[in-house]
């Protein structure tokens, strides 16, 4: 690893990660508060609830999650976290590398004297780095929101903490993948349009196996494998999708380190 | 010793060609000017030896070592002026700078205060902020501030002014005094003649011919304008190329026997009349056609 990148990469990344924490922050705190009206009024909730169609409670994963209770509560928050948690980690994984391309500064990089794996682990570890700090930060907030905003309700926390601790990895599917989408077009131009299809598509593609308990569809999305409703229900993790995951990401990183060493780099002009 | 040698090089990007067994080398110590118009495949060349891009086949080695299995070793040596200078928009000069010298070992902090003085440099100012020129200045003092044992300067003046460019070069030739080996890539003849001790005419790919500077002005090409009423087709005859009339000025190259060009001269009533060497410009013209 060298020192330079590794610190020039997460100094870069600092107000990026502080604006995706930041809104992770505010989005959970703005959900949290919301809870002790919503418990109180248990009842009429859990009516209005009944008259939703079952279709859209499966696609919102409302089945299996009871908005009653904090663990079902925080659950249903935790979905739109994942949703921010993909899009920022599949930015970092697209614009990686690609980024000094595109911005023409890979001639510089590249023709200092590191070899091509070098300047992409010493880049991968600073990334690694932000999506730590981006899970501490997160991790530190849902706690506090949760003692902030729990009031009388009694609460099973093993369920919450698995959810909490799903997070870097769920990240991590999303980073490599966008690391191997970067390695395999010829210029990214703009990393946007990708990260939000790939974080938004595999959304939906959740959603759908949702209403329609296919199977199959679960194994595309990582929105399924981590499941909050299912979670919170068993309180533990689906090993065979963990493992796919891993596998996953180790591969998508694997071939993105091979397609790297031998990429031509575009020239600026 | 060789420090640069090119065996058969060939890039292909997809169908279109970049370069056709490409052979050359440049030797220790020496300022290489390697020649030819835009997409002849100049810029292609220097981003193979810098591993930038990898040969479709062929070898070049730098140092003696293959450039695609030592490139980080080979690069601690190089230094490198791209044509067109992009930096981290968001850095100023002087962070740069540092940056790019904490990749080499030792300390470069006087070095690049002595290259910025000679540049005059600002090194407050971020990069954003440059124009071009001064960009390309940034770009030489990262290019020197390492000491590298071999330089690659492609299309390097373009942009500098011309006071800029005589402080580049002077700082060109210092390096070169100092043991430094100079490849030169450039469409502009005018400054490698001043600068080069050897050229390469590189064209559609192809290296067409690598020669002496001295050999190559002298080729025995002599650039002849005649002032008479003669028609330009008196002057006919084996040897003479590139004919033409300028009002009452008769143009040509001659190769050959001078004697027999004066032998047929010597029956016409000439006005004026001047022999000259040819301009590197003018011998350059020659291959493209």
């Amino acid at each position: 690893m060298n020192k330079a990148i590794f610190r020039y990469e997460v100094r870069q990344r600092w107000s990026s990660v502080a604006i995706w924490a930041g809104s992770l922050a505010g989005l959970l705190l703005m959900f949290m508060a919301l809870f002790p009206s919503f418990s109180a009024d248990m009842a009429a909730m859990n009516q209005v609830l009944e008259n939703f169609p079952p279709e859209l409670k499966a696609a919102f994963g409302l089945n299996a999650l009871n908005l009653a209770t904090l663990e079902g509560y925080f659950g249903f928050c935790f979905v739109f976290c994942q949703l921010c948690l993909a899009i920022q980690a599949a930015n970092y994984g697209l614009s990686l590398v690609s980024v000094e391309e595109d911005e023409l500064t890979a001639d510089f990089l590249l023709t200092r004297p590191l070899s091509r794996p070098i300047i992409l682990t010493s880049k991968l570890l600073a990334t690694l780095t932000s999506l730590l700090v981006t899970q501490i930060i997160f991790w530190v907030v849902s706690l506090a929101s949760i003692v902030l905003f729990k009031g009388e309700a009694q609460y099973e926390s093993r369920g919450i903490m698995l959810l909490l601790g799903s997070g870097l990895i769920f990240q991590l599917i999303f980073f490599s993948l966008g690391l191997v989408i970067s390695q395999m077009v010829r210029r990214m131009h703009s990393v946007t349009p990708w990260s939000l299809g790939l974080a938004f598509g595999t959304y939906v593609i959740s959603a759908f196996s949702g209403i329609l308990g296919d199977v199959k569809l679960e194994y595309l999305s990582p929105f399924k494998h981590f499941d909050p409703g299912k979670i919170i229900r068993d309180l533990q993790y689906d090993t065979r999708l963990v493992i796919l995951d891993v596998v996953i990401v180790i591969v998508a990183i694997g071939v993105s380190y091979w397609l790297y060493q031998k990429r031509d780099i575009a020239s600026p002009s | 010793m060789d420090i640069i040698q090119v065996n058969e090089l060939t890039k292909y990007y997809g169908k279109s060609r970049g370069i056709e067994n490409l052979s050359f080398s440049v030797r220790e110590g020496e300022i290489f000017g390697f020649i030819g118009p835009n997409g002849a495949g100049k810029s292609t060349t220097i981003r193979l030896l810098l591993s930038l891009i990898h040969p479709s086949s062929g070898q070049a080695a730098i140092f003696g070592k293959d450039v695609t299995k030592k490139g980080p070793e080979i690069r601690s040596q190089v230094g490198y002026l791209p044509s067109e200078v992009f930096y981290y928009d968001h850095m100023r000069v002087g962070e740069l700078l540092h940056y790019s010298a904490s990749f080499y070992p030792g300390d470069h902090k006087q070095r690049i205060s002595y290259l910025a003085d000679v540049m005059e440099l600002e090194m407050n100012r971020k990069i954003r902020d440059l124009s071009y020129g001064n960009k390309k200045k940034v770009g030489i003092v990262q290019g020197l501030l390492h000491n590298p044992t071999l330089l690659f300067l492609d299309e390097p003046t373009s942009g500098l002014d011309p006071l800029m460019q005589r402080k580049f070069f002077d700082l060109v030739r210092e390096e070169n005094k100092k043991g430094v080996t100079i490849f030169f890539s450039s469409h502009f003849l005018g400054e490698v003649q001043r600068l080069c001790d050897r050229v390469g005419i590189i064209r559609e790919g192809r290296m067409v011919e690598v020669s002496d500077i001295r050999t190559l002005q002298k080729n025995n090409y002599k650039k002849i304008r005649v002032l008479g009423k003669n028609e330009s087709a008196d002057f006919e005859m084996p040897g003479v190329s590139n004919l033409h009339q300028e009002g009452e000025w008769t143009q040509f190259f001659y190769s050959g026997d001078i004697n027999q060009v004066l032998q047929r001269m010597s029956g016409f009533e000439i006005e004026d009349l001047s022999i000259e060497e040819p301009t590197l410009e003018e011998i350059f013209m020659h291959y493209y056609e």
